[in-house]
């Protein structure tokens, strides 16, 4: 038996320094597998390959957080073209015009003191 | 399947403990323990003749730990599956099946919180997720707002369509002396009420109120000889979908499909036979969503289906005739409410808001972010 040498977690947020979003799959299950984990929940292998996502994605559910000070803001859902989905919010763009079905590309939200590196989308027009 | 024997058990005490906001100091162990005594009364069992606690609550995390000292029931056998809003409607399920393999005779499921008084911050930190908590959602609203959306967006659903079911659970609550909000409420009050995550504004969400309660359940032998008329436990089931939102299968198909068929299948009795509906209302869109999922109207039909006073008093279908956690109280984790609530109407102990002739309820708790799905269905003696 081995040790793992780095938690999934980590492994993601080293990818986000790097400027990148990464994410498993699953080569048993040949899909996607999102949030990274150490075993894929579909087939119980140990096997997850790291891979990096073009950054293009689909809104999937959205919300405009009102919170009691402070300006509203985005939560919402992305469908990543690759198969997974995540919780992210779009930014570059009034909260309340973020729509479902609407394109999104990926950018990196820098590390800020503790907080690591996230992944935020903006409006990538109508392509596709 | 499931492994439970229809009717095997019965809820033969229900009772609420002190409600909304309680006194000063009170905690979550008071309230259960309070609940249990009155439970206890309401069907002439004593505490003596407690041997099984099964307990959730977020303010003690080995609350049935806690409760054994408090009761000084060491011997007792203990369950304290927490899987939030949910947890009571899977205890009475795991009653069911300790009664049947003899672990233990009479249960007590019980739940306390003091949430409206310390805060709901103290009384149910969040745990941090790395792939959600940097966007800072305001949950759990946020995630039944995110639901909504995608309701919204493939049926046609409208704010409108949310507002009517906070509508119709004030309605109830003006009939149920024990409610914390009575107020007149209008579809108009509900779209120009504080935004909190939109499209949910402050009154598509449940109250914060203290309380807490408890269910006494039995074999369906010894339940016969009590005070009260049994309430068998018909049909029991149960579905764990994901925990955060952002792993939710499908955001406008619940675990409330499988946990309702399983009950169904396992009570031999399908939507259209049943009477009395609790459903855990913590959100507007959830009672849209369980009325789909649990076959009383076709999937992205709920919005329309609750529309002009359907499920309000008078209407042709009787939901959350309490006032529901929207209405009449919400103290963190609702489902032992939704059990209380059933359990009296189908006694006939509920006056003005009594459902006549009520002889089957179901009800129906949610756990998480629409994570935790659980379903009792219970019937009079006439159903056995």
């Amino acid at each position: 038996m081995t040790t793992l040498a780095q938690s999934p977690l980590a492994t993601y947020i080293g990818h986000l320094e790097k400027g990148e979003l990464g994410y498993q799959y699953s080569p048993a299950a040949s899909q996607a597998i999102f949030y990274p984990r150490v075993i894929c929940p579909i087939t119980g292998s140990q096997n997850l390959e790291w891979r990096v996502s073009a950054g293009l994605g689909t809104v999937h559910a959205t919300t405009v957080v009102h919170p009691q000070q402070g300006a509203p803001f985005n939560v919402a859902l992305i469908d990543v073209d690759e198969g997974f989905r995540l919780m992210s919010r779009v930014e570059d763009i009034d909260p309340m015009d973020v729509r479902i079905g609407m394109r999104v590309k990926f950018r990196v939200h820098p590390a800020e003191g503790e907080e690591p590196p996230y992944p935020v989308f903006t409006p990538a027009g109508d392509a596709k | 399947m499931n492994g439970l024997t229809r009717g095997s058990a019965a809820i033969v005490g229900v009772a609420e403990s002190d409600l909304g906001a309680v006194a000063a100091l009170m905690n979550p162990l008071d309230l259960m323990a309070q609940g249990i005594a009155r439970a206890l009364d309401d069907c002439g069992l004593t505490l003596k003749d407690v041997d099984g606690l099964f307990c959730a609550t977020t303010q003690a995390r080995t609350s049935a730990m806690s409760l054994a000292e408090y009761l000084r029931l060491p011997d007792a056998y203990t369950d304290s599956t927490i899987v939030g809003g949910s947890s009571f409607e899977v205890h009475v399920a795991h009653a069911q099946a300790a009664i049947a393999a003899g672990l233990c005779s009479v249960a007590v499921v019980t739940y306390g919180s003091t949430q409206r008084t310390v805060g709901r911050r103290a009384a149910s930190a969040r745990e941090y997720n790395a792939y959600e908590t940097p966007f800072k959602p305001f949950l759990p609203a946020s995630a039944y707002a995110m639901a909504a959306s995608r309701h919204m967006h493939e049926f046609g659903t409208t704010r409108e369509h949310l507002a009517e079911v906070a509508v119709a659970a004030r309605q109830w609550a003006q009939l149920n002396p024990a409610a914390w909000e009575k107020k007149p409420l209008t579809v108009a009050d509900v779209l120009g009420a504080r935004m909190v995550s939109y499209p949910l504004t402050v009154r598509d969400c449940c109250l914060v109120t203290d309380g807490g309660g408890a269910v006494i359940v039995t074999s369906a032998e010894r339940a016969k000889s009590l005070r009260k008329p049994p309430v068998y436990v018909l049909g029991c089931g149960q579905s764990i979908t994901h925990a955060s939102i952002s792993s939710m299968p499908d955001l406008t198909h619940t675990g409330a499909i499988r946990s309702g068929a399983e009950a169904y299948s396992m009570a031999g009795l399908a939507a259209k036979d049943i009477d009395v509906l609790a459903l855990y209302d913590a959100f507007t869109i959830n009672t849209i969503l369980f009325l789909e999922d649990l076959g009383f109207c076709a999937k992205g039909e709920g919005g329309p289906f609750v529309s002009g006073g359907r499920i309000a008093p008078g209407g042709s279908l009787a939901v959350n005739t309490n006032g529901g956690g929207l209405s009449y109280c919400h103290p963190g984790m609702y489902g032992l409410f939704l059990l209380i609530e059933a359990t009296r109407q189908l006694r006939g102990e509920c006056g003005d808001r009594q459902v006549k002739g009520a002889a089957t309820a179901l009800a129906h708790g949610n756990g998480g972010v629409l994570s935790a799905q659980a379903t009792v269905i219970l019937g009079t003696a006439a159903t056995l």
